[in-house]
């Protein structure tokens, strides 16, 4: 029953629908937020505690002088080496038997610490329930052997749902073929930041383009540990020694 | 610098309260110990007053926490992992160590507070006598101690907590945990002075506060030195005009005191209630700008 699963969404085949949105929405019961009007037909702005699914639009001007859009479905990454994991307090942030993160929300106390330490701006806090949400992998669907709504709903196969091993080997063979067809721009994203993420992105763009961290900006809330530890521990002592040496002195008349 | 696409995670007024009180706490009872073990007799008021500050503004801190949570209900779960029953400490998470941090912290404040009491002659239960007794021991000064230390790592964390995290500004710093503290220290230098401010028996130690007040002040504007030369141009957001107010209560609340302390040349300062004021609106500044411009 457990298997390591992953997402493959290929931004080249994604025609912005949004089809993913609404399934998620509908399966999770999500009722989201009201509709803003943004760039392109994004009425939904970011991923947060309503919006697991977020198809983001990207105005690109292209070789002939037009303006092309480059979409993509954002989801939670599902990384390996998790930082909203790492951090949480209450150990509500869980691995499960899929190899997906997981919020359990019986344990989550709302803390926040998570929504400052995903760095790809994935969790939100829910006001009505307190706690924070983010996409679950249809982790309910999964224990019933089926595949999460977003991916069940995507009419192109933008969205692409199956083990990791074998989504790494269509997105490695799909690289190829763009590649092989003339479009140098093309780009896999999710191999190697945060030890591997649970889904991974054909791009045709930098990261960055995206709201992804590159790969050298993929790093984790921990790195900080020490320095900021030390930064302290060093104030700690020059204080220390300060208030010993003013409450020696007999200065003035004391 | 990492550049990163995180979202806020709506820290607000309870975090800035915190912080403030954290630090405040944990640097009154540091004074108040050092006053009881370094200071002559004429000290032994202040270090009382320190000891009743700080129990007080440290019983705050986990109260406000659990205000701030989603679902106040299971701060517990800070403690105890709900599944398993199984204690959580995860040493990686500031969050984590910090409230076990808070929680024997407050033990050791409970302990000197109680003992405060009793020798002020505020309370005369048995229990508080015994605790009053422990506390005047030699075991009792070693117990003030490991409390001191507790005390300056729940008023230098708040700091390391905002850094282990993907936030821009906060996890581009090592200096947000040491610029706390000494802005802590110095809350906890002036409320003291503050309050024994009009005490015939305090003069002695006003000077002590004062000049070890320049020292924190000090400490802290190199720090703060340290926080903008580190960030370089990431700190912009926190240089928008609507936070100028603030800024210039940081320095207000800093350069003006020391200036008072350096005047009075090691005597107490002529009018210590305005440069302690000055100290803790700076320090409330100080929050407010470094919590809230890192999330807008």
């Amino acid at each position: 029953m457990a298997r390591t699963v992953g997402f493959f969404t290929d931004t080249t085949l994604c025609i912005g629908c949004k089809a993913c949105e609404v399934a998620c929405k509908e399966w999770n019961q999500l009722p989201g937020h009201a509709a803003k009007f943004l760039d392109g037909f994004d009425n939904t702005g970011q991923l947060d505690d309503q919006n697991w699914r977020h198809v983001q639009f990207h105005e690109r001007g292209t070789s002939s002088g037009g303006v092309a859009w480059s979409m993509m479905s954002d989801v939670c990454k599902h990384c390996s080496l998790a930082s909203c994991m790492e951090v949480c307090p209450t150990n509500a942030i869980i691995r499960t038997e899929f190899d997906t993160v997981y919020i359990q929300p019986d344990v989550c106390n709302g803390c926040r610490d998570c929504i400052a330490a995903c760095p790809y701006h994935v969790i939100g806090f829910n006001e009505q329930t307190g706690l924070a949400q983010k996409c679950t992998f249809c982790y309910g669907r999964l224990q019933n052997n089926l595949i999460p709504a977003c991916a069940k709903a995507c009419p192109t196969e933008s969205i692409k749902f199956g083990d990791l091993t074998d989504m790494r080997r269509v997105a490695a063979a799909r690289l190829e073929h763009l590649h092989a067809q003339g479009v140098t721009q093309a780009q896999l994203y999710g191999e190697k930041e945060y030890g591997g993420l649970h889904a991974l992105f054909l791009l045709t763009d930098k990261p960055e383009a995206y709201d992804l961290p590159s790969t050298e900006n993929a790093v984790l809330p921990r790195r900080n540990n020490v320095r900021s530890y030390l930064g302290s521990l060093a104030t700690a002592v020059v204080a220390l020694v300060g208030t010993v040496i003013a409450f020696r002195e007999r200065g003035g008349e004391g | 610098m990492p550049q990163h696409f995180v979202a806020p995670p709506q820290w607000e007024w309870y975090i800035v309260w915190y912080f403030f009180l954290g630090g405040l706490a944990g640097g009154a009872y540091l004074i108040g110990t050092l006053l009881r073990l370094m200071g002559d007799p004429r000290d032994q008021a202040v270090a009382r007053l320190a000891f009743l500050v700080a129990f007080p503004a440290m019983v705050i801190c986990p109260l406000l926490l659990t205000l701030d949570l989603g679902r106040p209900f299971r701060f517990w779960h800070m403690l105890v992992d709900s599944r398993s029953w199984e204690l959580n400490f995860k040493y990686w998470s500031p969050m984590s160590v910090g409230a076990w941090a808070l929680l024997i912290f407050g033990l050791f404040a409970l302990l000197s507070f109680v003992e405060a009491l009793v020798r002020g002659g505020g309370l005369h239960h048995p229990l508080a006598g015994r605790i009053a007794g422990l506390m005047g021991s030699g075991f009792g000064r070693v117990l003030m101690v490991i409390g001191a230390l507790l005390g300056l790592f729940v008023a230098g964390y708040t700091g390391v907590l905002l850094s282990v995290s993907n936030q821009p500004i906060w996890s581009d710093t090592w200096t947000v945990g040491g610029l706390f503290l000494a802005s802590g220290l110095s809350v906890a230098a002036a409320t003291l002075a503050i309050l024994a401010r009009g005490r015939d028996d305090a003069a002695s130690t006003e000077r002590k506060l004062s000049r070890a007040d320049r020292y924190f002040i000090v400490l802290e504007l190199l720090l703060l030195v340290a926080f903008f030369v580190t960030l370089g141009a990431l700190s912009t957001p926190l240089l928008a005009p609507r936070w100028l107010v603030l800024w210039v209560l940081v320095a207000a609340g800093t350069l003006l005191p020391l200036f008072m302390h350096r005047a009075s040349a090691g005597s107490a300062p002529r009018s210590p209630v305005l440069a302690g004021f000055l100290v803790l609106l700076g320090g409330l500044a100080l929050r407010i700008v470094v919590v809230f411009g890192a999330q807008m």
